[in-house]
């Protein structure tokens, strides 16, 4: 089977897989509602405050729903034994996840983007970042998910992963974070923020050269357990 | 090329009896070292013409911090070299590292902010070169994490050190935050290919200490291995011969 063909193959296995488990998509994105809307109820309703921590905000509910769905990225495959499949194909291991982590993207980070504008207008995000706010969080969420993954892979054995793996992801997603928030508030302040995006562009080209090789790895250790 | 003496040195019985015979002298040379670099810094040094004498702080603080970093790069190193050439030791020596390090970052992270009280009016600012540290703090809790919840004994060596490796990434951006980001922190003290922008009075005094950190995290290390070859070798007729003469 020639890798395009493998890849898309891929793509619409888990695209359809996931559409069978619509909650699954659907409850990190109520989770990432929620917990934007905690933070007026929590620190102030007052449209100024509001508008100063709005960056920071979308961003770090944005983190906390992708973390969420980590945890169920390769915990099918790896219950019904398709993982083990997977990395017995003869097509590279690393280009299947590639693929996977292309679907978890498709219906966490891409789907989030979509509530990003309602979430800008509820915080009363200045109108100036509301680009930069989409496209940190385009450039960004992918390497959430990639990140996410190699976590994802080494804890896929274990009962109890979940919060092992925010330990072990967190660190690694706060440049992101820093990057991405970063950009948002430079142009909520009429600064460039031209730099923060390319840095996450870099990060995000490095992400998709080299995580693949590490999720691939990490599942093949947790494969032989 | 003959790889047969790499494997040699890879081989638990034979690093067990020759690190025996490397730890005495280690001991005495980070003993002495320490000694002299702290009493040295602490009591002979010249007070700083800015910072008056809170700045002697340095001589604890700039050896753990260069430690704390020295060692994730050595635990990514042995995860390295126990991934690609399967080498039991190499998988003990990345494990022994870990708590080792996490220490050190505790440690920088501690006498930072006990200097920073003094110098910059804050006990913590969200300084990059202070907001990585801590990230690096994180980075060793996970890797001590992930170690623990696996019990197979290779798995959880594979699994940390692909963790181990991923986590480099942050190593470059300690070491340049100061550099790339004009914040709170002063640009690094020491450079290889640079002039020292110090005086030799407080210069020299720091690297004696900065060696005796290196001594001391040596016999520390030594120490945590060679419990653990003989944990995990345990059932090897070599070990339950070295036993015997203690009982």
């Amino acid at each position: 089977m020639g890798l395009l063909s493998a890849f898309q193959l891929m793509v619409k296995r888990d695209l359809l897989l996931a559409f069978r488990r619509r909650a699954e998509i659907i409850n990190p994105l109520i989770f990432f509602l929620l917990v934007a809307t905690l933070f007026p109820l929590g620190i102030t309703p007052e449209r100024k405050v509001l508008a100063l921590i709005a960056p920071g905000v979308i961003w770090v509910a944005a983190l906390l729903a992708v973390m969420l769905s980590l945890d169920q990225l390769f915990k099918h495959d790896y219950d019904d034994g398709s993982l083990n499949l997977l990395v017995l194909s003869p097509v590279p291991l690393f280009w299947l996840v590639l693929a996977k982590v292309l679907v978890h993207w498709l219906v966490t980070g891409a789907l989030l983007l979509l509530l990003v504008p309602i979430l800008s207008l509820m915080l009363h995000l200045p109108e100036a970042a509301w680009w930069p706010m989409l496209a940190s969080l385009l450039l960004g969420t992918p390497l959430l998910s990639l990140i996410g993954a190699i976590g994802a892979a080494l804890t896929v054995g274990l009962k109890k992963g979940g919060v092992l793996l925010s330990l072990l992801v967190l660190p690694l997603n706060i440049p992101v974070l820093i990057f991405g928030s970063g950009a948002v508030i430079a142009a909520t302040q009429a600064l460039p923020y031209a730099a923060q995006l390319l840095w996450l562009a870099v990060l995000l080209v490095l992400g998709i050269t080299l995580a693949p090789f590490a999720i691939a790895a990490g599942l093949r250790i947790s494969v032989s357990e | 090329m003959n790889w047969t003496w790499f494997h040699r040195l890879g081989s638990p019985k034979w690093f067990f009896e020759q690190s025996s015979k490397w730890l005495p002298w280690l001991a005495w040379a980070s003993i002495g070292l320490l000694v002299t670099g702290v009493v040295w810094g602490l009591a002979f040094a010249p007070p700083d013409y800015l910072q008056g004498n809170s700045y002697r702080i340095i001589f604890i603080h700039v050896p753990s911090a260069f430690l704390a970093q020295a060692c994730y790069v050595t635990m990514a190193i042995a995860g390295a070299v126990g991934l690609i050439w399967k080498m039991k030791l190499a998988d003990m020596a990345a494990k022994c590292c870990a708590p080792i390090g996490a220490s050190f970052t505790i440690l920088a992270l501690l006498t930072g902010a006990i200097w920073g009280k003094p110098t910059w009016g804050t006990w913590w600012e969200w300084d990059a070169r202070l907001t990585s540290m801590l990230i690096l703090l994180f980075l060793y809790l996970g890797f001590i994490a992930l170690e623990n919840a696996i019990d197979n004994v290779q798995t959880a060596a594979k699994a940390c050190a692909v963790l181990a490796l991923v986590g480099l990434v942050n190593i470059p951006i300690i070491k340049y935050s100061v550099e790339w980001w004009n914040t709170l922190h002063q640009p690094a003290t020491l450079k290889l290919t640079e002039k020292p922008s110090m005086a030799p009075e407080m210069l020299i005094p720091l690297l004696v200490c900065i060696a005796g950190f290196y001594c001391f995290f040596l016999v520390v290390f030594l120490y945590r291995l060679r419990n653990e070859i003989l944990w995990r070798e345990r059932r090897t007729q070599w070990v339950r011969l070295w036993m015997k003469r203690f009982q």
